[in-house]
């Protein structure tokens, strides 16, 4: 379905799985993948409406990933939503500097993360 | 003003630090004083042979009157200007500064350099607790495996039709996720609270001091014998490196030779083997007072005292002192630790041992015999205050002889670890909760 395709880079199963339902729960059609060092070229072929990346990835960071989209003209307005346990304040604004368009700390709410979803594919929608 | 119109007023400082008369040096060296005061005022300039004449009365190298030893001195206090941006700074007048108040000067370089080291132990600091490995491993476990809890129990609770097979799935990962945060909070909690942690130890005297003595297994066969001295064992390549570190290291081995000397090995270790480990048996055994018998209980090698004991020795702020693990009894990397010790009861009633079973809440079911001891230290004036010392010493109870019904105190670590609800001395909230 145009415009509700969601990747999931995590490498938590058990996490992968339930955001997963969650979101499909919701209408969404989510692709997963769980390890860093592939993640900008499994980005570059999936081309989906938002990517949910977890901060902490095997093979490579979620923040080198970030940076690495944001570096591709095709990729600079892709919404990222960044899962991370880092929730320092640094951390964060590292985060912001990158370019990513909402961060959110471990453990998330279901309801936060369905929201931000929601938020940030209609948000790259209107521009 | 150039550097070297100074030179009259180097020797002016020079001969005021030398005691020595403007007229007697005038003497000494052939000239009248009121032209070694237009000199000293740098009206009139100096070189040649009455230079190295007043250099030689002042017993100083001629260059030291001429560049003065201050180049690297306002090459400092430039770089203090610099550094502290400080804008009114007359960094133009550094030299002039330099030459009239040496003194001064280097007290301001020392407080510059000092603030510079002090800041780079900072800045150490920091990046170990932020950049530690083991523990950014560690917390990052724990919240991944708390994040995939609370989202798939909220799908459990909150997802009002859920089929049958994404139930028992969930149920299965609900039940596979707790036992894994189970595990990675206790790794978390006994890394953060046990000071055999596997860091370097460095930076922290007493850190380095207590880790060369558990390398060493708290026994030193040397020393039992008289055949070493304290100086010998400072020697050993895994000796402490800072000064801090070895004087706390000396100061502990200087008592263990004195206590090895007043209790030899072999007599107290048949006594032991005897007697048990009961340190009011041994003591009157020994005629031997009791916190010399508690030391050494603990400092005996795993060969006579199988098992091992712990021992903690404080001051009466509750600083730590010494502290020798005894295995299973969590005691903090850093901080007070926690109140009900029985070491702390010990210092609220001096010369009365205090006896106690305890058991650590949130730990394994292990059990301790606890045996504390505060006494005053020797005083050198009658006028002083007394001085008191607490010793506790941790013995493991066999699980054999674990009961439930015997009366045992529940104590923690350290506020910041310890789960327990309620408590009237905790003193900071916990990390943790009580089902952990």
């Amino acid at each position: 379905m145009t415009g509700r395709r969601v990747l999931l880079i995590e490498d938590e199963p058990n996490i992968i799985e339930a955001i997963r339902f969650l979101l499909t729960r919701d209408g969404w059609t989510v692709e997963t993948h769980s390890t860093g060092s592939d993640a900008v070229a499994v980005v570059q072929r999936a081309r989906p409406d938002l990517v949910i990346l977890d901060m902490m990835l095997p093979g490579k960071s979620g923040m080198d990933i970030l940076r690495e989209l944001r570096d591709l003209e095709e990729l600079a307005n892709l919404p990222v939503l960044m899962l991370t346990a880092r929730g320092q304040s640094r951390d964060r604004a590292m985060a912001e500097r990158a370019g990513v368009s909402r961060f959110m700390t471990k453990p998330f709410s279901n309801v936060e993360v369905l929201t931000a979803v929601r938020d940030l594919v209609a948000q790259a929608s209107r521009q | 003003m150039p550097r070297d119109s100074l030179t009259g007023t180097r020797i002016r400082e020079r001969r005021s630090i030398a005691g020595i008369r403007q007229a007697d040096l005038a003497r000494q060296i052939g000239i009248s004083a009121s032209y070694l005061n237009l000199i000293e005022h740098n009206r009139r300039r100096i070189g040649g042979k009455l230079l190295i004449d007043i250099a030689q009365v002042l017993g100083v190298e001629p260059s030291m009157l001429t560049e003065g030893a201050e180049a690297a001195l306002i090459a400092a206090l430039r770089e203090a200007a610099a550094d502290g941006e400080v804008a009114t700074a007359e960094i133009d007048r550094a030299e002039e500064f330099a030459g009239r108040f040496p003194g001064w000067a280097e007290v301001l370089v020392h407080g510059h350099r000092r603030i510079a080291s002090l800041e780079r132990t900072v800045e150490t600091l920091s990046d170990r607790l932020t950049h530690d490995p083991h523990l950014a491993a560690s917390v990052h476990e724990v919240l991944s495996t708390a994040a995939s809890i609370r989202s798939t129990a909220s799908i459990l609770a909150e997802t009002g039709e859920l089929e049958a097979e994404w139930r028992d799935r969930f149920h299965r990962n609900l039940n596979q996720d707790s036992r894994r945060l189970a595990e990675s909070s206790r790794a978390l909690v006994t890394y953060l609270d046990d000071n055999t942690a596997g860091d370097d130890p460095r930076g922290v005297p007493r850190e380095e001091a207590e880790a060369f003595l558990a390398a060493q297994g708290y026994h030193f066969p040397g020393l039992e014998r008289g055949e070493a001295a304290v100086e010998d064992v400072l020697k050993d390549a895994a000796a402490p490196r800072s000064a801090a570190a070895r004087a706390i290291v000396r100061e502990i081995l200087q008592q263990y030779c004195a206590d090895a000397a007043a209790l030899p090995l072999e007599k107290f270790a048949a006594a032991l083997k005897r007697l048990g480990p009961d340190p009011a048996a041994l003591a009157r055994s020994f005629a031997a007072d009791l916190p010399l018998v508690l030391r050494r209980i603990a400092m005996m090698p795993e060969t006579v005292l199988p098992g091992g004991a712990g021992l903690v020795i404080c001051d009466p702020s509750g600083g730590m002192l010494f502290r020798k693990p005894a295995g299973g009894f969590a005691m903090p990397r850093f901080g007070a630790p926690c109140p009900l010790w029985p070491l702390f009861l010990a210092l609220s009633r001096p010369l009365v041992p205090v006896r106690r079973r305890v058991a650590q809440l949130g730990r394994v079911a292990a059990q301790f015999d606890c045996l504390a001891y505060a006494w005053p230290q020797e005083m050198s004036e009658l006028t002083e205050d007394p001085l008191y010392r607490a010793i506790m010493l941790i013995l493991p109870v066999p699980s054999d002889e674990i009961s439930e019904e015997a009366a045992v105190r529940q104590v923690g670590s350290a506020c910041r670890v310890c789960p327990r609800v309620g408590c009237s001395a905790r003193r900071e909230a916990s990390i943790l909760r009580e089902e952990f």
